[in-house]
């Protein structure tokens, strides 16, 4: 039995039927990453010693923790106590943060064992991986092609079975975006969901913190244990704990589940568009009530995104001025430069209330079109990208057709709504296809209900890359 | 509008070559052209919005709540540091 391309939930019942002891678990997975990431590059710092004495410990030990023994991946953007945290950027190519990040404290509490940090665009701006000082990371189901990102190495690593699963950010789709181009589960939870503190920040306003999975199930698993007010991040919203793996096996028959008429224009590519279909048809099957809804501020997401976020980006990497960490600003690479000088130049005196400001209101717009939309549906169904992915240097010399290729994603983070990405099958050269579930501040209960009820008819997610 | 991109480089303490100098100014006002798209979008009694959930206020006790790094560590970052303090550039002009 291969114990590598094992689901969260399969290690789980291993341990309880003793089939393998967590050591022998992380062991293997050490393996395949020795043997598979010096050429996929997900991996840019390995943690093997400490996760080896890790999982050594709880093996003398009684079972206990959601995660009890789960391996994990951590995107580059969550410091970790004494292990190297860059961002991706020559500025913090040395640095090793003296603390943790509440989702990294809280994972490992429940028993999940760290393997090392993953590759990213740095300080999380981009689509495809390519803006990382630490090279690009391959996607594991062609090598010519971008994994997607920011979270590019977040998502290879769980595609290729590196890791049963990863953290992630999302400001713009830096999660959903990724997992729709290498068939895992990438979640963007509600803003304000998931505690922020010691995430390296990207734009604060929009930033928010999640996981890849290779199931909704999976996912759910990871989010009981993330999701909750820390008492060092004030954005998140004081609400009771909820049981996210509750519904997952309750039937969708009556939901009606909206298709924004904006999200299925002419701009998405053939086999996007069949992909989709096929998964309207399944989730009809299902016994959903299909209905189109429209938000007709859409075209207007990506210039309120490129306002709001470089200003945001501006402000929090103003602090790299290497004196208390980090070697000095000429380390920067292009992408960060652009960002920082974008948003000075919206934020500068004269022209705040004609950029930022104006941004603002367009969001508010944004957000009314969202609310109006869950009036009519309990959720909305769309594609994530679209395109499948696209090859390295396709985009790289043109930052605006780079920032576009989020236009599915981006408006989700500007609304603050929660949503997750779920494979939705392959394009005719085998390229596989996402489609997000989209729905009202807080209800991811129900995003992991239907996502889960799709993933059961559908299997998509069984299918691995050949490696 | 156009963004100079050498003022615009000094502001946020950015060291540009000529060459990137250039490849930014046409970039940096592309982007600027199709933000501006907003301009089109009629926005008077909109409030904007800066908290997306609406949250307002959030507080605590006044309390220590713990987390603290010692000095050794918070410093642990650089190393240019004299008594578990950083050490910066001077920034006032003295008359000795």
């Amino acid at each position: 039995m291969d114990i590598t391309n094992l689901t969260i939930t399969e290690i789980i019942d291993g341990y309880k039927e003793k089939k393998f002891s967590v050591s022998e678990i992380v062991s293997s997975y050490l393996e395949r990453i020795e043997k598979l990431n010096p050429e996929l590059n997900a991996f840019i710092t390995l943690d093997a010693q400490n996760a080896k004495k890790k999982a050594k410990d709880l093996d003398s030990k009684t079972p206990n923790g959601a995660l009890y023994g789960i391996p994990l991946g951590i995107k580059d953007m969550f410091l970790t106590k004494g292990v190297r945290t860059t961002a991706s950027s020559n500025v913090l190519r040395d640095y090793i943060p003296p603390y943790s990040g509440t989702v990294v404290n809280v994972l490992e509490e429940a028993g999940a064992i760290s393997l090392g940090k993953l590759n990213c665009d740095a300080w999380a701006h981009g689509s495809s991986g390519e803006n990382s000082d630490f090279g690009n990371t391959l996607n594991p189901w062609n090598k010519e092609r971008v994994p997607g990102g920011s979270s590019s190495g977040s998502a290879a690593a769980v595609a290729a079975s590196l890791v049963p699963f990863s953290t992630g950010t999302d400001t713009g789709g830096s999660i959903r975006l990724p997992a729709s181009f290498t068939n895992t589960v990438g979640l963007k939870p509600t803003y304000g969901l998931v505690s922020r503190y010691g995430v390296i920040s990207m734009a604060s306003s929009l930033d928010s913190i999640g996981h890849f999975s290779k199931t909704v199930e999976d996912s759910a698993r990871i989010l009981n244990v993330t999701a909750g007010a820390d008492g060092y991040d004030s954005t998140l919203a004081k609400r009771d704990k909820e049981n996210y793996m509750e519904d997952l096996k309750k039937e969708i028959k009556g939901l009606r589940i909206g298709i924004p008429k904006e999200y299925v224009s002419d701009a998405l590519d053939k086999d996007t568009k069949q992909a989709f279909e096929k998964s309207i048809k399944a989730l009809e099957e299902l016994g959903a009530q299909i209905i189109e809804v429209s938000l007709p501020n859409t075209d207007h997401a990506i210039a309120t995104y490129y306002i709001l976020q470089p200003s945001e980006v501006s402000s929090n990497l103003a602090r790299y001025d290497g004196i208390r960490f980090g070697k000095d600003r000429s380390y920067f690479g292009k992408e960060a430069k652009r960002r920082i000088m974008l948003g000075t130049f919206t934020l500068s005196s004269g022209y705040y209330d004609a950029y930022y400001k104006k941004a603002m209101q367009v969001r508010t717009l944004i957000i009314k079109d969202f609310k109006d939309a869950f009036e009519k549906a309990d959720a909305l169904v769309a594609p994530v990208s679209p395109t499948p992915a696209w090859k390295f240097g396709e985009k790289a010399d043109d930052p605006l057709q780079m920032y576009l290729s989020d236009l599915l994603t981006v408006p989700i983070n500007l609304a603050g709504v929660p949503a997750i990405s779920v494979p939705a099958g392959f394009s005719e050269g085998k390229l596989p296809i996402g489609i997000q579930f989209i729905g009202p501040h807080f209800s991811e209960k129900l995003l992991f209900r239907i996502g889960s009820q799709f993933e059961s008819k559908t299997e998509h997610y069984k299918e691995l890359p050949n490696l | 509008m156009k963004i100079d991109v050498k003022k615009v480089s000094k502001l946020s303490n950015l060291t540009l070559t000529d060459k990137e100098e250039k490849e930014f100014d046409e970039q940096l006002n592309d982007i600027l052209h199709y933000i501006e798209q907003l301009n089109k979008i009629d926005t008077t009694a909109v409030e904007p919005t800066t908290q997306v959930t609406g949250l307002k206020n959030i507080t605590r006790s006044d309390e220590h709540i713990g987390g603290m790094l010692p000095p050794e560590e918070s410093t642990s970052g650089t190393e240019k540091k004299h008594n578990n303090m950083f050490v910066v550039d001077k920034l006032v002009e003295t008359n000795e």
